[in-house]
């Protein structure tokens, strides 16, 4: 049933296939070399009687007239227990296994399961026989690591279904089937532990879609307090080469108050993914305690490696993160990045000669950039649960310059936007998040009306400091000078974080509530000084003080001296009213 | 056994086609044409219309010109007996030396698995210290200098390559002007490095193709010489030219440019070059250094800033010194924890003095009266810039430290300098 083509192009990574029989867009093919390897495509694009193909591996050796098999089925990932902790590649090939197999190289035209075939796993049905169930309902459970892992009724089936016999409790492997389900019309559908899903489909068993309204806290002040995200919500950290996105989105990994992380690494550097990839595993997950890894999926698709599984590979984390939400668990997709997926798209379309849009993107760069945030939110389950996908992006813009097509196409569309700035980056002021320029839809963690009292100091700080550049600090008047000073202030305890401290690296909400309360009574709390050099000589004090307060354990001995030691010296100079 | 065509259908620029069949994507080909025989590479096939990059360029092939396919794609030969060596970008000797055609392997291999990759650990020391302290550079660090035309950076490349503890290095040249890449060879030769040196050279006056070459050929070698055990360090000068020839033959091809004229997937093309940087699980490194010059000085043209997204930092080559401002080697915290015990403080404590200082002559120039700190920090200064900056300084990273406690205490008391009490009891030098 499945058509059979011949190659009649290839340029770059598309080939343009004839073929006969049908054919679906989107759907799989392997292009075959002639000496038996066969090379993974998926349809771009069909015009009459040939389609055109993006190879996902490299091309060298097709020769017109070399044949292609379609298989008839679309791009898709295996959904089952045993992907936490792993690391694949866009395809979803586990890359540590591929080592064993091929050594130092990606050999092209090998591909793995993703789910070992022969793992056993410890099956409790939940179902009873007579069940009336529908897709995305649970059948059982197996443990996975920390998690309850449920086994659904797959998601491709459209009715409802009625359990006709469930396996009893025991160990099954992923291909074992554990349910034989029947619907209205008679027809019988085997269920096993693992299942096939689409990635460009997103998954929608559910029974509703809700407002992403819970905090989803990083522990990185600057984002839970000024531009805070929820779970369920989208962001995206734009940022020039160097400002730090990578190391923001390693933390997140390691501090966001959610189930489980994923990390799409699209078209960056290698080395990078090495990182979490050898030091995860060491480290512990501070809400667990037990190894990051085991709440962690990795996709590396790093910029080397084949430019066209670059967008299958955000494709495949946002469906495997969908997976984890059926299951009522909070997931994180880390996208690093989106840029390059973009960039990818732009390859093809160059090579489909498409009419280009702005900077030579395709037209519907927009559309597929807002779909696939889109698959993010916060879902009520059938059961009742709650689940969410949290997406954050991380945007490359040419030059640093956020006009860019990708930039903009993303803004439109996110919740939240962390912009990293150049100037904050090059004076070492890590979040390099720039306070002026982001901003967030969504509610944080701190009175709503503090916080846009602190950010209105930060403006009023930044404005004199403009002026001062102009008039000196003479022409300056005192009371603009103390204002900058506060804003200054505010900046360096509150804002910036120093992410090599075991402490400060990581600020916990109560945490960030308690600084950020006393933060506020010192920058509200009116302060007189005889000489503009007494205010600075103050502010150098306080800023050291307050800075060491947030290297010290929370609560604790040293934690209260500090603070009331900050709080001697400002009654000093604060202004008697 | 290979068919031969006799007619070719276009000319445009150094891309000819031909009507064949039977050809494979990346083959290549040999274009017979009165000018000579020059290989070419398939890089189009649209039915039987066959695109092929002429790497001697397209000048003068006639429409009869003869075009053989050979079977397979692009290869050079790999041995120990390149070193000493220098070729083209086509692997064809430049040096009158005999012609080397055992062990062919493919240029452009597939990418390595990332799970067979290390956390790199060791510094490659260069007796630069602007580098060993400041920025030191890591095995398996992909680092390009950026520059300006006019600067001295082939020297600094040559300087590095000559002194970094490395077992090979391979030298990629990318429209070198002649007279440099003469320099170049002259002074590895000179100073013995040449023993343990590749070159693949394509210099101003050569075809645009085998510019497209030298990188991919340098890096297979590379590749080759690591996984046998060997720590690797491969010099590009430079890949704007680079860059420059995948523009030309992209708008020949009737690409749609992207940005400034540059093909689309400049990005990618460069990263599957600086990628291969590598440290290997069980076998030798990879570290790339290359010059990356900025038209106009422009760090947002699409070169350097695509470039600065790949690599792992960036040096600064600005009026003949490495920039301490901008320069930044991301890798590294990874190494300069356990060289010794104070090379952290010294480097930031320099800095931030170098950065004081650089305040100071600001005041200086707008007329402000110098106090007796800002008269520490001028004098400061210069023996900054003089000692440590100088490129012509050459000591090993040790001996930098120690200078740089010198300098410190000449100019400071311990106090000014914010170094921590304890560092000052251990390093700060006694005077008497």
């Amino acid at each position: 049933m499945a058509s059979i083509g011949k190659i009649t192009g290839v340029n770059g990574n598309l080939i343009r296939v004839a073929f006969v029989g049908a054919v679906a867009q989107n759907e799989v093919a392997y292009a075959k070399l002639p000496s038996g390897i066969k090379l993974k495509s998926e349809v771009i694009r069909i015009r009459g009687d040939y389609a055109e193909l993006q190879v996902f591996e490299d091309t060298t050796g097709l020769k017109a007239g070399d044949d292609v098999e379609f298989t008839g089925e679309l791009l898709s990932v295996e959904l089952g227990p045993g992907l936490l902790g792993q690391v694949f590649d866009g395809l979803q090939n586990p890359l540590p296994r591929l080592a064993e197999e091929c050594g130092f190289f990606l050999q092209r035209g090998k591909y793995l399961n993703a789910l070992e075939r022969d793992q056993k796993w410890a099956f409790t049905p939940v179902a009873k026989v007579g069940d009336k169930l529908t897709a995305g309902e649970t059948l059982g459970t197996v443990p996975e690591g920390i998690f309850k892992h449920r086994i659904m009724v797959p998601f491709k089936v459209r009715k409802t279904v009625t359990v006709e016999k469930i396996m009893p409790a025991g160990d099954y492997t992923v291909e074992d089937v554990i349910a034989i389900l029947k619907d209205a019309d008679g027809n019988t559908v085997e269920a096993k532990i693992m299942q096939i899903w689409p990635v460009k489909i997103p998954i929608k068993q559910y029974s509703e879609r809700m407002r992403p309204s819970e905090p989803m806290v990083t522990q990185q002040r600057i984002i839970d307090t000024f531009f805070p995200v929820a779970r369920g919500g989208t962001y995206c950290i734009p940022g020039p080469f160097g400002a730090g996105k990578t190391v923001l989105q390693q933390l997140t990994s390691r501090y966001a108050d959610v189930d489980i992380v994923i990390l799409a690494a699209c078209g960056e550097r290698a080395g990078e993914v090495v990182e979490t990839l050898r030091e995860f595993p060491e480290l512990n997950d501070p809400r667990t305690g037990k190894s990051l890894m085991e709440r962690t999926l990795i996709i590396c698709n790093t910029s080397s490696m084949p430019v066209a599984a670059r967008e299958a590979s955000v494709y495949t984390g946002v469906t495997l993160a969908e997976y984890y939400r059926q299951m009522g668990l909070n997931v994180l997709l880390l996208a690093d990045s989106t840029s390059r997926w973009a960039q990818a798209l732009r390859e093809m379309s160059g090579r489909l000669e498409e009419i280009p849009g702005e900077e030579a993107f395709p037209a519907y760069l927009e559309s597929v950039i807002a779909s696939f945030y889109e698959r993010g939110g916060v879902v009520r389950l059938k059961d009742g649960s709650i689940g969410s996908v949290t997406i954050g992006g991380s945007v490359s813009p040419a030059g640093g310059n956020f006009e860019e097509p990708v930039t903009q196409a993303t803004l439109k569309v996110v919740g939240a936007f962390h912009g990293l700035s150049r100037e904050r980056s090059d004076q070492r002021r890590f979040p390099a998040i720039n306070p002026m320029d982001s901003w967030s839809k969504y509610e944080g963690i701190i009175n709503e009306q503090k916080v846009q009292e602190a950010r209105h100091i930060l403006a009023m700080g930044i404005d004199v400091n403009q002026m001062m550049k102009v008039v000196g600090e003479e022409g300056t008047s005192m009371e603009d000078f103390i204002t900058y000073l506060k804003s200054e202030y505010l900046d360096s305890v509150y804002l910036q974080q120093d992410a090599y401290h075991d402490i400060d690296a990581a600020c916990s909400a109560d945490r960030q509530q308690y600084l950020f309360d006393k933060v506020y009574e010192i920058l509200k709390t009116a302060m007189t000084f005889k000489e503009k050099e007494n205010a600075r000589g103050f502010f150098l004090k306080l800023t050291q003080i307050t800075k060491d307060w947030n290297r010290v354990e929370f609560k604790s001995k040293e934690f209260k001296e500090l603070e009331e030691q900050i709080f001697k010296s400002v009654a000093e100079v604060a202004t008697n009213a | 056994m290979h068919k031969v065509y006799h007619r070719i259908e276009r000319i445009a620029g150094s891309v000819i086609t031909v009507k064949a069949d039977g050809v494979a994507y990346q083959e290549l080909a040999q274009v017979t044409s009165p000018q000579g025989v020059s290989l070419a590479r398939v890089i189009r096939i649209d039915k039987e219309m066959v695109d092929l990059q002429v790497f001697a360029g397209a000048r003068g092939i006639t429409t009869d010109s003869q075009v053989r396919f050979i079977g397979k794609p692009m290869e050079i030969p790999f041995s120990d007996s390149l070193l000493g060596r220098v070729f083209t970008g086509s692997g064809i000797p430049r040096d009158n030396g005999p012609l080397i055609e055992e062990n062919p392997i493919q240029i452009g291999g597939p990418s390595v698995n990332p799970a067979k990759r290390i956390i790199p650990r060791n510094m490659v020391r260069t007796g630069i210290p602007m580098i060993d302290v400041f920025n030191t550079l890591v095995v398996s660090q992909k680092l390009p200098i950026f520059s300006i035309a006019g600067e001295p950076y082939n020297q600094l490349l040559a300087r590095i390559a000559l002194q970094a503890e490395v077992d090979v290095i391979v030298l990629g040249g990318m429209g070198l002007k002649h007279d440099d890449y003469l320099y170049l060879r002259d002074f590895l030769e000179q100073n013995g490095a040449l023993s343990r040196s590749v070159m693949f050279v394509h210099t101003a006056s050569d075809p645009i193709v085998e510019c497209l070459l030298v990188p991919d050929a340098a890096l297979a070698v590379a590749e080759q010489f690591a996984i046998k055990g060997k720590n690797v360090l491969v010099l590009l000068t430079d890949m704007t030219n680079f860059a420059d020839a995948m523009k030309e033959i992209a708008i020949t091809m009737e690409q749609i440019p992207s940005n400034r004229g540059y093909p689309g997937d400049l990005y990618s093309q460069l990263a599957s070059r600086y990628e291969k940087a590598v440290d290997f699980d069980t076998a030798g490194s990879i570290t790339i250094l290359a010059v990356t010059t900025m038209p106009g000085d422009d760090v947002t043209h699409p070169v350097p800033d695509n470039t600065g997204y790949i690599t792992e930092g960036q040096f600064y080559l600005r009026k003949g010194r490495i920039e301490p401002f901008g320069s930044l080697s991301r890798l590294k915290q990874q190494v300069n924890g356990s060289t010794r015990s104070d090379h952290r403080t010294i480097m930031n404590t320099m800095i931030q003095l170098y950065a004081s200082f650089k305040e100071t002559i600001e005041k200086q120039s707008m007329g402000f009266r110098m106090s007796t700190w800002d008269q520490k920090l001028l004098r400061y200064g210069v023996r900054f810039e003089k000692e440590m900056m100088d490129l012509s300084v050459n000591i090993p990273l040790e001996k930098a430290l120690d200078l740089g406690w010198i300098i410190l205490s000449d100019c400071f008391e311990p106090e000014e300098t914010g170094i921590p009490s304890k560092m000052i009891n251990e390093y700060w030098p006694k005077k008497g």
